[in-house]
């Protein structure tokens, strides 16, 4: 017995340790960094619980940056749910074509978001673009879709959509295939409607999965910046600036390094409390077979 | 199997009204495939057609692969891809040695302390290292690593997902197996590397392909961390190719992006329905 734990101690420390001084340590190092002021030449970091905090609060960018990312989640987790979950409906069934229509619907979700932004931002270019093309008999040509504050933060989720919905549509597909086909009989049997097929059956047992799409659509849609730095950075005026972006900026540009430090315990912060809303929320929903 | 099959394509309601909602439904997903498939259809039209048919769809403009060559030409793509190709290497292969015996201590051994530690590394799915790039790019330049690739790697090099999904599978293999294997004499790490990794090979695949597409992809952490030509992955060259060098010569962008998705493309293309089982395999375990 003591044997064991010394072995089992052994094996985990490697893998531990190197996950804890990337993880763990620095989420304790970044509460650290926040309580203090960023050192500037003439005025060393010095402890100021409070400081760091006052600039958030006054900070414009900070609550443009929260209310855009509260925006950005809020366009991503529906539409992305709903997207995946009828692309795996529809490709679950026979008909033809329905290997290809699985490659298209996947086929995003495997590029790098730096190749998608660079796709999107042909796809959207004034004048070259084909949205522009097609836009144009209709007298809409010529819009700068990310040069405008109105369009930017719509296009940029757009973009984050359709790299994400053929991602989850696999993990629907796959729940959609373990489902017993008697259950299908039965109701065909029943005369019930495909829709109340759906409401009544399929869907309470696709819970599980919608948590687990739930959760991760959630996490990325704090992390999805890539197509935003090559792309607006941020701009125009802030428009495309979410959380993780503007850590970026004042940490790597502004090297306001212990205000970064701030901004990122608010994010995970914020991470946390949208796992624990959603698993409060869905988890009595969930019908474990 | 046939069987099942059969009932499942049956139409819920028959009848000449359901046979219209499934055809509309049918058109309705391929029309959404097209669209889906459209941005990236535009991207390789462009790629393969000189610079002064870009303005304009024309069916019949002339091919070409002159942007490839010019693109090739213009960025050291080859050296980015190679800088990519080592990095995913190295993370893959210490991503393997490091969480292998760590899931295996968590799946099978008991010691003080385990289910707490468990937990505590489980935090890492969602406080992931690119969220705390601001400490660990200060961490890695402690060490002396800022613009190297294991300055890129190390961050990931502990994984959560990986010592989770290996668990999961190394706690599916019967106990029996591994008294048996006790009985014959064979020590710990000898029954990890002739019993457990063997028998969880389904899911070192799907792990495996997982972590390429995700470190082939990668791109906040490399674009802080490395600021030279000798240590860019694929992704942060490409973008400083398309926003520094090129202007707005489209057709060379767009070559450029076709070529550093290619060769992860083709990849899938080729093992298609392992990446599809692999993706849903990691997510549901």
């Amino acid at each position: 017995m003591k044997r064991e734990a010394v072995q089992g101690w052994m094996l985990v420390l490697p893998a531990v340790v190197l996950l804890a001084a990337f993880t763990h340590w620095p989420t304790l190092q970044t509460i650290w960094a926040s309580l203090q002021t960023t050192a500037v030449p003439g005025h060393p970091s010095r402890f100021a619980p409070g400081q760091n905090m006052q600039n958030l609060w006054a900070d414009p960018v900070f609550w443009q940056a929260l209310r855009n990312n509260l925006v950005y989640a809020g366009c991503i987790i529906p539409v992305t749910l709903g997207l995946s979950l009828s692309m795996a409906l529809v490709v679950d069934r026979r008909f033809p074509g329905r290997g290809l229509l699985r490659l298209a619907y996947f086929t995003p979700t495997i590029l790098p978001m730096i190749a998608v932004a660079n796709i999107w931002l042909y796809f959207f270019t004034p004048g070259y673009g084909l949205i522009d093309e097609v836009l144009a008999p209709f007298g809409l040509g010529e819009w700068n879709w990310f040069g405008s504050t109105s369009t930017a933060l719509p296009a940029i989720i757009v973009i984050a959509i359709w790299k994400e919905a053929g991602f989850y549509m696999i993990f629907y597909l796959a729940a959609l295939q373990t489902m017993p086909p008697d259950l299908r009989e039965a109701a065909a049997l029943e005369g019930a409607s495909r829709w109340t097929y759906f409401r009544r059956v399929v869907w309470p047992l696709l819970m599980p999965t919608t948590l687990f799409v739930c959760i991760n659509v959630a996490i990325d849609a704090f992390r999805l910046v890539d197509q935003i730095v090559v792309i607006t950075k941020g701009g125009p005026d802030n428009a495309t600036t979410i959380l993780l972006y503007y850590i970026y900026e004042v940490g790597f540009q502004y090297w306001d390094t212990n205000y970064a430090a701030l901004l990122t315990i608010t994010l995970l912060a914020l991470l946390g409390a949208v796992a624990a809303l959603q698993f409060g929320l869905l988890a009595r929903r969930v019908h474990y077979r | 199997m046939s069987m099942s099959a059969t009932v499942a394509t049956l139409p819920l309601s028959r009848g000449l009204a359901g046979q219209a909602g499934r055809w509309i439904e049918i058109i309705g997903a391929w029309l959404l495939g097209v669209l889906w498939i459209l941005p990236l259809l535009w991207a390789i039209w462009s790629a393969i057609h000189p610079a002064d048919v870009q303005a304009g769809f024309n069916l019949f403009a002339p091919l070409t692969l002159q942007n490839f060559a010019a693109a090739w030409a213009a960025a050291p793509l080859d050296r980015y891809m190679a800088n990519t190709i080592m990095l995913v290497s190295m993370v893959l292969v210490a991503q393997f040695v490091l969480c292998t015996p760590a899931a295996f201590a968590f799946a099978r051994l008991r010691f003080p302390g385990r289910d707490t530690l468990f937990a505590v590394v489980l935090l890492q799915l969602m406080v992931t290292p690119d969220l705390l790039m601001v400490e660990n790019y200060q961490t890695i330049g402690h060490l002396g690593l800022v613009d190297s690739l294991p300055g890129i790697a190390l961050p990931y090099l502990g994984s959560a997902f990986g010592i989770f999904l290996l668990r999961q599978t190394f706690r599916t293999i019967p106990q029996e197996l591994d008294d048996a294997a006790r009985l014959e004499g064979l020590g710990l790490l000898a029954r990890i590397w002739r019993l457990y990794v063997p028998l969880a090979r389904p899911t070192y695949i799907a792990y495996g392909l997982v972590l390429v597409s995700f470190h082939w992809n990668n791109f906040l952490w490399p674009l802080v961390i490395t600021n030279s030509v000798g240590v860019r992955p694929i992704t942060v060259g490409l973008a400083i190719f398309s926003t520094n060098d090129q202007g707005i010569n489209w057709s060379i962008i767009t070559a450029a992006t076709l070529i550093s998705t290619a060769p992860l493309v083709v990849a899938f293309l080729l093992f298609q329905r392992q990446f599809v089982q692999s993706f849903m395999r990691a997510g549901i375990k």
